[in-house]
């Protein structure tokens, strides 16, 4: 059943290229304004501080829009066919393997058009699967809340900024010790263990809160 | 004898009210005579962070029996909540000019924690202001408080015991509880946290007799 939701997906973002090459042109021209202000004069901190908010900034974006397919007729075909936790499951595997490819390639056109700035670029790949797949779990279940709530442009930035602080904060702060260059013996793993509980958790309570939103 | 828990709230606040300020504390360094803002500034936070909980037990409840009264709580209980932060938050911000020297820092993660539960809630009103059905209302707004709380927690709760915070008890600064509050502070404290708490559960049940009132006239 997931496998069939997650083709479903995955098919309909092929089907319509004008959503998969919007996404990549919104990360690159974000980038480019970004690298055009700053003039490449970024220190360390900045330069971490910058990556962040761009990719907090497009994952908010770019999760708004995965569930606001989901209204009208299509949610009540949903509704019929499937369960809900199978289809909460899907959103949020799909939104996670699709925010892994965009967060890579913003990082590449990042360290393009600015400078590469990391020193550890293992723990830095560590640090970028664990927040995309975070940001996923968190912004489908507030995707879900927000395309049942109407008439309110910006509704989904104000949910999800707040919920998604305790996450960008351990991954500024642990990230900041890959651009600095820590060895590994001195990385701090207990926040990469609160990433890892914030995904699983973050998961469960979608798992469990996702059945209410489901009938309308 | 249903009043009992208002008058207790009363003569507890009236008494931490006074006593507070003329009873012993021990003298310390950089607190001075501001250490009996323990007396104030604390007990609303736990105040606040009883009617959150509330709200959140209630947006549960709502959630599990799909009943209107339950969100009409929690939402009564978010209010008042929310209401406590800001005596909470300029107490705060007058304790830290007098010793940490400024009015706010963004060095210390309860305050963060602080600001974003602040930001949640306000999240939390517009969500509801936003959806027009009530019964979807209710639902929608009942798992998104869910889950901001379970956030909100992890923030408070976890975050600043890994980082260093300027609050006592955290990050090499002693803790009240520890060494510094003796006996005589505790009598008013604790006075002080349950008066508080009384006080909130007092305002929610207001509250809710307003808005059953108001759902009787709609009706």
């Amino acid at each position: 059943m997931i496998f069939s939701l997650l083709k479903k997906e995955l098919l309909l973002e092929f089907r319509q290229k004008s959503t998969i090459g919007g996404v990549v042109v919104y990360v690159i021209g974000t980038i480019f304004v970004s690298a055009l202000c700053f003039k490449g004069k970024l220190d360390k901190p900045t330069w971490n501080a910058l990556f962040w908010v761009i990719t907090l900034f497009t994952s908010v974006t770019i999760s708004g829009k995965s569930f606001l397919k989901e209204t009208g007729g299509q949610a009540l075909f949903n509704f019929l066919h499937y369960s809900p936790t199978h289809f909460i499951v899907a959103k949020i595997l799909y939104n996670m393997a699709f925010m892994l490819v965009l967060s890579f390639i913003t990082f590449f056109f990042y360290a393009f058009f600015i400078k590469n700035e990391v020193e550890n670029l293992g723990l830095f790949f560590v640090v970028l699967v664990l927040a995309s797949t975070g940001l996923a779990a968190i912004l489908s279940l507030m995707s879900a809340i927000a395309s049942k709530a109407s008439g309110n442009f910006a509704i989904m930035s104000i949910l999800s900024f707040p919920v998604l602080m305790p996450l960008i904060i351990v991954v500024i702060r642990i990230s900041k010790q890959a651009v600095d260059g820590i060895e590994w013996a001195g990385v701090g793993f207990s926040f990469i263990g609160i990433l890892i509980a914030l995904n699983v958790l973050t998961i469960v309570l979608s798992f469990l809160l996702f059945p209410y939103l489901w009938r309308d | 004898m249903k009043h009992w828990y208002k008058i207790i709230a009363v003569i507890l606040i009236l008494y931490t009210l006074v006593w507070g300020l003329l009873n012993d504390v021990p003298r310390l360094d950089i607190l001075n005579e501001t250490i009996r803002n323990v007396y104030y500034h604390v007990p609303i936070w736990f105040a606040m962070l009883f009617m959150m909980s509330v709200s959140v037990v209630q947006s549960i409840l709502t959630l599990t029996k799909n009943k209107l009264d339950n969100d009409a709580k929690a939402y009564n209980a978010a209010l008042v909540g929310f209401f406590f932060s800001i005596p909470g938050l300029t107490t705060g911000s007058i304790w830290a000019k007098y010793t940490w020297g400024t009015w706010w820092t963004f060095q210390d993660p309860k305050l963060n924690g602080v600001a974003i539960s602040i930001l949640i809630y306000l999240a939390y009103f517009i969500l509801r202001f936003s959806v027009d059905d009530e019964l979807k209302r209710a639902r929608i707004s009942a798992v998104y408080n869910v889950f901001a709380f379970v956030m909100m927690n992890v923030f408070i709760m976890i975050l600043p015991r890994l980082t260093d915070s300027l609050h006592p008890g955290n990050g090499g600064n002693p803790a009240f509880a520890k060494y510094d509050m003796d006996s005589s502070m505790r009598m008013v404290f604790y006075p002080a946290v349950i008066g508080w708490i009384l006080f909130g559960y007092w305002l929610f049940e207001i509250k809710n007799r307003i808005s059953f009132i108001k759902n009787k006239i709609h009706d």
